[in-house]
């Protein structure tokens, strides 16, 4: 009986299936189906899955929360513009409690329990080292967006890349030029006395004394520390410029107490917008910064000349003209920053468009593609800025900003060159095996 | 069958179990249990200063950190090989514990907690200040081609697994043995009541001291395991969070039991990892259930089976 059913009907639910995918695929081809059947056209629909290592909680959620805003508006953007390689993206989400031990647990479960083509997003740099041999490991690449220099210092792997963001080397060395023609060139250095502060130590000092300059005082605070004027008596009296890296939450009674030390008659200031992240400038307390200066990675701000790729991409990620929430403005946003995975996206699709990735089976081939990009022109995908990406360090480097607080507000004063902040080769990931 | 007999046998039945999982499980699981059983090895330590000798420690984190360091620095610093680094990593802590015990044993009670407390948040502030060697709150990557022992290279998921079972099974065993010498029903008769085991003609004071070093060793054998099995070594490893989760370990599975710390271990890693992949209040699940636990099972979860079910349970 089964049979002759079979072979009286007209319609069967293999060839019921068989009609709709196919008349699923016409649709898709000409494009008419939106969502993902609108991706039909690729070899393979399955979408590309990103594993975002996310400072969900923990010291980094604040960052967290905006990376993961931006990765959201990058991904969207890929797929509205028809995903990677006609195939859209989905991103696998998974906090890492800003904590390297579970980063690294995160990073298996990318690997191998969600079956991600790559991860990506990491910032601190204890989550980024502590994850980073086990990317190496699971072969997956892992693309992060820290600005430590532990990429290109070689203590990685060759699974590890960071495309989307310059490093603190890079950063701190292209802030000494301006530093010592416009500020000063006696420089006392207040710093967090762990990695961050130290490199930031070691790297300024080098660079400012190349440009003529020294450093006359360098002040570690203990990480423990929630109170600061005790230290301030320890700055020379021939100072002409303070330069800060205070991080954490006791960064607003750093400055407070900082203002209040000096009154009217300070030394010029010179800062990491690190420390101000996710803060506002006209916070009550931060009055004393008032013609200070500031690292950006990118102007929180915007600016006169204000380009339309920039335009374009703060609205994409739902900030408004003072780098807030534009559904909030007391939510200040991570702006220096979290460009950074916005670009790194762009550039995965770029790898894995010009490697024609297919799946994990074509890993190595999209490291190889990222490691032969070079020039990333500012534009939609870079709105920071210009890019030249090194493929021997795994590491970008970029233009950087130096802004002063002008009315409660971030103004561009200098726009440092990649080559201010080009630093020697400090390892060729190239030449290690896969 | 006598109640050691079962226990042994308990004991080899979970071990065989632990070698199976390797062939059964799928692969994000069987990372999932190596860390595992490294964590559990630190787990056991712990519990063998809590919940046979009854002193809470806060600061054991430093020993963990210590065997860390102590394999972590070996490798980087004095150019060793795995293997003698891997023992600077447990004299390390050994020695640490020694002198720690030596100080904070003249407290008990809260002071002791303190006391802990006080000397690994030291130890914390001593690694971040060496940050030119120990690279700070960043730590330092352990590279592959140093993770090398005898030919094989300890970075593939085999040789990880199966060098955690190993180093699990010596310890598994190990406090098994120990709890059950004289030395550990001595431990148990401290606990008990101190004073009666001073008046019975104990030196309780070298007891604990003794005590202290074993856990000590312990915790330094999961870092060292830790840093050769995983490539890192970090400041964060030395924090409070990490003399924490011994303790929910112990309480979770059950304090005094040599089974409950490595359940103890899987129960909060996996309650972590599914809830985290739902909410980020997953730490507050993780309370929540401590509370339950606590009301409802307080003597853990090997706790609450021996006292219910299998009274031989070790």
């Amino acid at each position: 009986m089964p049979n002759e059913i079979k072979k009286t009907s007209k319609i069967n639910r293999r060839s019921a299936l068989l009609g709709l995918g196919t008349s699923a695929g016409v649709l898709a081809t000409a494009g008419i189906l939106p969502g993902s059947l609108g991706f039909a056209q690729a070899q393979s629909s399955a979408p590309i899955k990103i594993g975002f290592q996310k400072h969900a909680t923990g010291i980094g959620a604040a960052y967290g929360r905006w990376y993961g805003a931006t990765t959201d508006a990058a991904v969207k953007r890929i797929n509205d513009n028809g995903g990677i390689n006609g195939r859209p993206v989905e991103v696998v989400v998974e906090d890492d409690g800003t904590d390297p031990g579970r980063g690294a647990e995160v990073l298996e479960k990318f690997a191998n329990q969600h079956n991600c083509d790559v991860a990506f997003g990491t910032l601190f740099s204890h989550v980024v080292i502590g994850s980073a041999p086990r990317a190496g490991e699971l072969k997956l690449p892992y693309f992060v967006v820290s600005e430590g220099h532990h990429v290109a210092s070689g203590g990685l792997n060759r699974y590890t890349l960071q495309p989307g963001i310059t490093d603190v080397k890079s950063q701190v060395i292209s802030m000494a030029p301006f530093v010592a023609d416009n500020l000063g060139k006696k420089v006392t250095m207040i710093f967090p006395d762990f990695a961050f502060g130290h490199d930031h130590r070691d790297f300024f000092s080098a660079a400012i004394e190349a440009q003529g300059g020294e450093v006359v005082a360098k002040i570690a605070i203990p990480p423990t520390e929630t109170t600061f004027t005790r230290y301030f008596p320890s700055i020379p009296r021939e100072t002409e410029v303070i330069y800060h890296v205070m991080v954490g939450p006791a960064v607003l009674t750093f400055v407070k107490e900082l203002g209040e030390f000096f009154g009217p008659n300070r030394p010029e200031l010179f800062g990491f917008i690190d420390s101000l992240e996710a803060v506002d400038i006209r916070s009550s307390g931060l009055e004393f910064l008032e013609g200070s200066y500031f690292w950006e990675g990118m102007p929180r701000h915007v600016q006169a000349d204000q380009a339309d790729y920039e335009k374009a991409y703060r609205a994409a990620v739902g900030v408004n003209e003072r780098g807030a929430s534009v559904d909030d403005e007391a939510d200040v946003s991570t702006y220096a920053h979290m460009f950074g995975c916005w670009e790194t996206l762009n550039i995965i699709k770029a790898g894995m468009e010009s490697a024609d990735y297919q799946g994990p089976q074509d890993r190595t081939k999209l490291i190889e593609a990222v490691e032969a990009m070079t020039d990333m022109p500012a534009s939609e995908d870079h709105p920071q800025g210009d890019k030249v990406f090194n493929g021997k360090t795994h590491q970008t480097f970029g233009k950087q900003y130096i802004s002063k607080v002008t009315d409660g507000r971030l103004v561009v004063e200098h726009t440092a060159s990649i080559e201010d902040g080009r630093y020697e080769d400090e390892v060729d990931y190239t030449t290690q095996s896969f | 069958m006598s109640k050691a007999a079962k226990s042994n046998a308990l004991h080899l039945a979970i071990l065989a179990l632990l070698f199976a999982l390797f062939f059964v499980l799928p692969a994000y699981h069987v990372g999932a249990f190596s860390r595992i059983m490294v964590l559990a090895i630190y787990a056991m330590g712990f519990n063998l200063l809590f919940g046979y000798t009854g002193l809470l420690s806060l600061g054991h984190a430093m020993f963990f950190a210590a065997g860390m360091y102590g394999f972590g620095l070996g490798i980087s610093q004095a150019g060793f090989s795995v293997a003698p680094a891997f023992l600077t990593g447990i004299i390390a802590a050994s020695v640490l514990a020694l002198v720690v015990g030596y100080l904070a044993l003249r407290t008990a009670g809260v002071a002791f907690m303190i006391v802990t407390l006080m000397f690994a948040q030291t130890v914390y502030l001593v690694i971040l200040y060496f940050g030119e060697y120990t690279r700070g709150d960043e730590g330092f990557v352990i590279q592959s081609a140093q993770r090398v022992f005898f030919g094989i290279d300890l970075t593939t998921e085999t040789a990880r697994y199966f060098t955690a079972f190993v180093l699990f099974a010596i310890c598994f065993l190990w406090a098994a043995k120990l709890i059950q010498m004289p030395f550990g029903k001595r431990l148990v008769a401290i606990r008990e009541n101190e004073e009666r085991a001073r008046m019975l003609g104990y030196h309780t004071d070298s007891y604990k001291l003794r005590a202290l070093v074993v856990s000590g060793a312990f915790s330094g054998i999961a870092g060292a395991s830790y840093a050769l099995l995983f490539g890192y070594v970090g400041a964060s490893f030395s924090t409070v969070q990490y003399s924490i989760f011994p303790l929910l370990w112990v309480l979770l599975g059950g304090a005094g039991t040599t089974i409950g710390p490595l359940i103890g271990v899987i129960f909060m890693f996996y309650l972590i990892d599914i809830s985290s992949s739902y909410t980020t209040a997953y730490m507050l699940i993780a309370g929540v259930v401590l509370v339950l636990l606590t009301l409802f099972a307080p003597q853990g979860l090997a706790g609450t089976l021996r006292k219910r079910v299998f009274p031989w349970l070790p």
